[in-house]
């Protein structure tokens, strides 16, 4: 594991050189893939444009606190000045120009590393879907396209993006892999959006940035990013399971537990997604791609009520 | 008829908490001993506990501000020494039941009970003083606000022995701190602590406001009031207009968590976003609040031991006022990553960052306020200098969380907390350390001890570093805030270096907890006196006046001229004072025992309604009502102090102020 | 809250303050103005959100409603005529005119709490919807705000009985309870017009 992340250090010189913490094995420093990539340049630039203003602050408190030191007797005197036209142009003017700078970075950088904004390659790659369930205290992951499920494990495939929806059937979590980038809220009754892609095979952490309670800690789970071929394998395993999840397992499921192991569901009923959003929302859901209201059927919210 | 309260909610099955509970209880029945062995309780009672003079109020707000750092730090402490325990498998000794309280109370009583009783001790010291009055506007008031804040913090505290404090944070973000996820009683001693001690910070505010538009000295236009007092000023604007929506936000979870009504809830068409809006439309002008006062205080500090007068006085004045106003148009940087749209993000991101161009110039504004002069090594210009270096760190990684690019990774993790703490106790705690060292002499009357100042900066200042870089690192490590175990070796590395930091910073607690005694101590060495009322060659009327000063603050009131009054007056041998009279009888306010009856009827209502003791919560609230009419329909609140009296209190001064002269 | 005499500078002084009283009363009724700002905007985001249940069309009548604002726009008038009598020092017109504001502003909460009760008896109370729970909220803590104002009435006829002239002191704590009294006609003129009519159009 050491040597291996050493080795993928080394490749990654070059690009972590920019930054003063270079070299060091750190998650979102060493991303593994676009979104973090654009993150950690972002992070650098506006590092070394405050630097500018941060390092002469610094070295100035000290210097003039020791030059003018009252046992330096050598040292200029001017008890009554207190204005200088000059010296305030540039203490408004320098941090303006830099934050303006920073600004403008802020501006674009706000919309292409937008969590919603689909990524370049899915021009050329078809994207995997994938439904994102925060609960207590464990992470639920749909694979509608495969018709499969899994807790706490998630498996994609190298240089395909991957377009997340995301929600919560109990509190506020945040669904972030610092290997790749950006988090975005699990909110329940609402579905969040987020698209992140692999471009190195790897075994990612994941997990919750948003305290949700006692089992916190452990809300953690594994993200394979792995080749294509293994990724169809895996979900032969998954479909290998016989586990089922449909409104009468759910339920159970649902029911909060710590540190939950990695289970697999061999079956997803369709649709079961759109039922957890809706049960916040009188039994309705919005269709990511029109934005329209539609009403989930009557039996499967009923089904998932009876837990409640 | 107990409500919800019943013997199983003392905690006897955690030994930490039995422990602590015993620990406080004997200290406590030794102080409560030794106060009627000593037969004093007459004396605080009359002196201090009914007292509605500002100066004495403000030496109870720093009291209380001081117990919340030892109650705060040791919460802090205790996190730490956990996460330097709990990974690859170890649990850590402190299970997440307990853990969740003590991270909750932590943020909740330094903020609220340390910061902000800290920064309102201050106000009520220096800015009546600074500005020629004689008190604040609504003394009383003043008194009641400290009972409030008082009793809010009690109550924080009884959580610790009967049931339990709140899991969820110092925000308490629902829904997580809605009935149906923290059905215990947790949640309730938040809210109503909070509740209670915002009744006395908006008075606070208010009174403070009015103080300042109403009672400053003849010749003391806006732009002659010292920086310190601009500062409280812009501070009470922002509590007038930020705490109502706090008050708002939490007692809308309480409708939920009491009524089941359905603002924040997961069902009933409620909507947690709109209570992280709610809050934070509060929290972040809070940080302002806190910050700002304590700019002031640099202002102040920086010029006296530079021999100087403050750089661009006129700028600062426009920095602090901007500030204050942008403060009110970042909120949503708190919550990027709800997936709002990129638009939305960049306006607060950009807003965020303006908020560094004012404060980067007060930075710079300092540092010309030291070019050329004659710096003196005091105690309290090390706290300045740390925190120039320290506050600019601080700044520098807001403004990368203020880029919603980079808050996508840094959101709610390590780096967040080494941020905030960075600018809190960078900032904020060292602002107000210095602001303590400075007015101390003014306050008592003798100086603090330089030499144990000293070494508790340097302890706080390397155990800052200690503590708070490695949070840094970790933030980039991708480790989250809030967590109790893990099991990456890599972060236990770091974990342990901050812990290390965490009992630096214990050191440095202990040694200004020596220089207090030391002072006390020594207070009689005629090196430490302060005879004249102005040990540090000061700008500001406070420094006029005898240390301490009479109750009534000034016999005659003084006259500004000129920005910086009292050195203009120095410098043109004028006196000040006026000494020799001729002295009218001056219209004092009596003092009261209403506030602490308030205060009292509160405690009762507040923990009263945590559990469910609803004929006990009306009878306090009952006691409140019936406290204010009795107040209301008293007619003996004021007294005079004879000319006479006046005149031999100045006379008595002005004889020290010569034979200190003729030395 | 605010009845407190302040700290004169020393009479004799050339400069005088006068009592910040009425001032600061007016500063605390801005900071209170802000809670019903936000009260108002939590019933923007969540007047819609009716989980099913009914809406602000299908609750409101209005005939109650008419009633409770003639009430409280009377109320108003009539403590403007204490006011004038209070500086005519006419005590006893005062406390008339007291009287008469604080029945009118009972009759106010009376029907408020009626109109409460009936919603509630059908099913709609504060915990049905989140529209339910920001309307119950915003018009109670109106209605609160108005208890306390009669509870402050009462307390001033009680002062001001058997007296024969109208300090400064109970002056000024009469023209706090006029601005508060003021106050919540306006905060109600918002609420009917935004809560009430806003829904019922």
């Amino acid at each position: 594991m050491k040597n291996k992340l050493l080795a993928r250090m080394a490749r990654l010189g070059g690009l972590s050189s920019a930054l003063l913490l270079a070299g060091c094995e750190m998650d979102v420093l060493d991303p593994k893939g676009p979104v973090g990539d654009g993150v950690k340049s972002l992070i650098a630039t506006s590092t070394i444009a405050m630097l500018i203003v941060v390092v002469p602050t610094i070295i100035l408190s000290l210097a003039f606190a020791w030059h003018y030191r009252q046992s330096n007797t050598s040292a200029e005197y001017l008890p009554k000045w207190s204005h200088s036209n000059k010296v305030e142009l540039i203490i408004w003017g320098v941090p303006s120009l830099i934050i303006l700078f920073l600004a403008v970075i802020t501006y674009q950088t706000s919309h292409s590393l937008d969590p919603y904004k689909p990524l370049e390659a899915e021009a050329t790659t078809k994207p995997l879907h994938v439904e994102v369930v925060a609960l207590d205290w464990k992470w639920l992951f749909i694979y509608p396209e495969q018709g499969i499920a899994t807790v706490n494990q998630l498996a994609i495939p190298v240089n395909t993006p991957v377009d997340f929806v995301i929600t919560s059937d109990s509190v506020m979590n945040s669904f972030f892999i610092p290997r790749l980038g950006s988090m975005i809220y699990a909110m329940a009754g609402m579905q969040t959006q987020l698209h992140l892609l692999a471009s190195e095979p790897g075994d990612y952490l994941g997990e919750s940035a948003n305290y949700s309670g006692r089992g916190f800690s452990d809300m953690k789970f594994r993200t394979l990013a792995v080749s294509g071929d293994e990724f169809n394998a895996w979900v032969d395993k998954v479909k290998s399971s016989s586990e089922q999840l449909d409104g009468q397992t759910y339920p159970k499921l649902a029911a909060p537990s710590e540190a939950n192991p990695v289970e697999y569901f061999a079956h997803v009923e369709p649709g079961l997604f759109n039922t957890i959003v809706a049960k916040y929302n009188n039994g309705m859901v919005m269709d990511k791609s029109t934005g329209k209201m539609l009403q989930v059927q009557q039996s499967a919210m009923s089904d998932m009520n009876m837990k409640e | 008829m107990l409500g919800r309260l019943s013997f199983s909610a003392i905690p006897l099955d955690v030994p930490i908490l039995v422990g602590t509970f015993l620990g406080v209880a004997i200290i406590g029945l030794a102080v409560l001993g030794l106060i009627t062995y000593y037969g004093k309780w007459g004396y605080l009672w009359k002196e201090w506990f009914t007292t509605v003079d500002h100066k004495r109020l403000a030496v109870m707000y720093v009291v209380l501000a001081l117990v919340a750092l030892f109650r705060g730090f040791a919460d802090a402490i205790m996190m730490r020494t956990q996460l330097a325990m709990a990974y690859a498998g170890n649990p850590g000794y402190l299970p997440p039941h307990h853990y969740d309280q003590i991270f909750s109370a932590h943020g909740t009583i330094m903020i609220f009970f340390l910061a902000m009783a800290f920064m309102t001790g201050l106000f009520n010291f220096v800015v009546p003083l600074q500005i020629g009055a004689r008190d604040v506007a609504f003394p009383f008031l003043n008194n009641l606000s400290f009972w409030m804040t008082a009793i809010a913090f009690i109550l924080v505290n009884v959580s610790l022995f009967i049931g339990e404090f709140s899991q969820c944070g110092w925000l308490a973000y629902p829904p997580l701190s809605e009935t149906q996820f923290s059905p215990g009683v947790g949640v309730d001693y938040y809210i109503w602590a909070i509740q209670l001690s915002g009744v006395g910070t908006l008075l606070t505010g208010v009174n403070f406001f009015v103080t300042i538009v109403k009672m400053r000295a003849p010749g003391m236009t806006w732009m002659r009031m010292p920086v310190f007092t601009w500062t409280a000023f812009c501070a009470s604007i922002l509590i007038m207009v930020s705490f109502p929506v706090l008050t708002v936000a939490v007692a809308l979870l309480g409708l939920d968590r009491y009524f089941g009504m359905h603002f924040f809830t997961n069902d009933g068409g409620g909507n947690q976003m709109l209570y992280l809006s709610l809050i934070w439309a509060w929290g972040h002008p809070e940080v302002y609040i806190l910050v700002i006062p304590a700019f002031g205080v640099f202002s102040e500090v920086v010029p006296a031991f530079s021999g100087k007068p403050l750089f661009g006085y006129g700028t600062m004045v426009y920095a602090t006022c901007s500030i204050m106003v942008l403060s009110f148009i970042v909120w949503v940087h708190h919550f990027f990553t709800m997936g709002a749209g990129p638009d939305v993000n960049a306006f607060f991101g950009i807003a965020t960052m303006i908020i560094s161009i004012p404060t980067g110039v007060k930075l710079f504004n300092w540092m010309f306020t030291m070019y050329k002069g004659r710096v003196q090594f005091h105690a309290c210009m090390y706290w300045a200098v740390g925190f120039m270096v320290t506050f600019t760190i601080g700044g520098m990684t807001g403004v990368m969380m203020a880029i919603p690019g980079a808050d996508f990774v840094l959101h709610n993790s390590l780096f967040l907390i080494a941020h905030f703490h960075n600018v809190i106790i960078g900032g904020v705690y060292f602002g107000y350390i210095c602001g303590m060292n400075f007015w101390f002499p003014k306050v008592m009357g003798f100086k603090m001890n330089e030499t144990w100042g000293i070494r508790a900066f340097w302890f706080w200042f390397v155990g800052f570093y200690f503590a708070f870089v490695p949070l840094y690192v970790l933030g980039f490590d991708g480790m989250t805030r809030r967590m109790n175990h893990y099991d990456n070796p890599q972060w236990h590395v770091l974990m342990l270096i901050a812990e290390v930091g965490a009992v630096l910073i214990l050191l440095g607690i202990v040694c200004q907890l020596t220089q207090l005694y030391v002072t006390i101590r020594d207070r009689n060495l005629p090196a430490n006196r302060d005879v004249t009322g102005d040990p540090w060659n000061g700008r500001a009327l406070e420094w006029s006046t005898s240390s301490p000063p009479p109750p009534y603050n000034f016999a005659i009131v003084p006259h500004v001229h000129e920005l910086d009054a009292f050195m203009h007056d120095k410098e043109n041998g004028i006196d000040t004072r006026g000494a020799g009279g001729p002295y009218a009888p001056i219209h004092m306010p009596k003092n009261t025992a209403a506030g602490f009856l308030v205060g009292a009827f509160s405690f009762i209502f507040g923990f009263a309604a945590v559990w469910y003791i609803w004929w006990l919560a009306a009878l306090g609230l009952i006691g409140v009502i019936g406290t204010i009419i009795a107040r209301s329909a008293n007619k003996d609140i004021d007294y005079y102090i004879p000319a006479e009296e006046v005149a031999r209190i100045e006379n008595e001064h002005s004889r020290k102020l010569m034979a200190q002269a003729a030395e | 809250m605010a009845h407190d005499t302040t700290v004169q500078t020393a009479g004799h002084d050339e400069h005088h303050h006068e009592s910040p009283v009425v001032f600061g009363f007016w500063v605390y009724l801005m900071t209170d103005c802000i809670i019903f700002g936000s009260l108002f905007a939590v019933f923007a985001v969540l007047h819609n959100q009716v989980n099913g249940g009914p809406s602000g069309r299908d609750l409101f009548e209005y005939k109650g409603l008419a009633e409770e604002t003639a009430l409280l726009l009377i109320s108003s008038i009539t403590y403007g005529f204490g006011m004038i009598a209070a500086h005519k020092n006419e005590i006893s017109k005062v406390i008339m005119w007291l009287g008469v504001t604080f029945l009118l502003g009972l009759g106010f909460v009376g029907l408020e709490l009626s109109e409460f009760a009936h919603m509630i008896h059908e099913g709609n109370g504060p915990d049905r919807s989140a529209f339910l729970s920001s309307f119950f909220t915003l018009v109670s803590t109106h209605g609160l705000h108005v208890t306390c104002g009669l509870i402050w009435i009462v307390t001033l006829i009680v002062q001001l009985m058997g007296t024969t002239e109208i300090p400064e002191r109970m002056m000024s704590k009469l023209t706090c309870l006029s601005l508060f009294w003021h106050f919540l006609d306006i905060v109600w003129i918002c609420v009917f017009t935004y809560v009430y009519l806003a829904s019922m159009i």
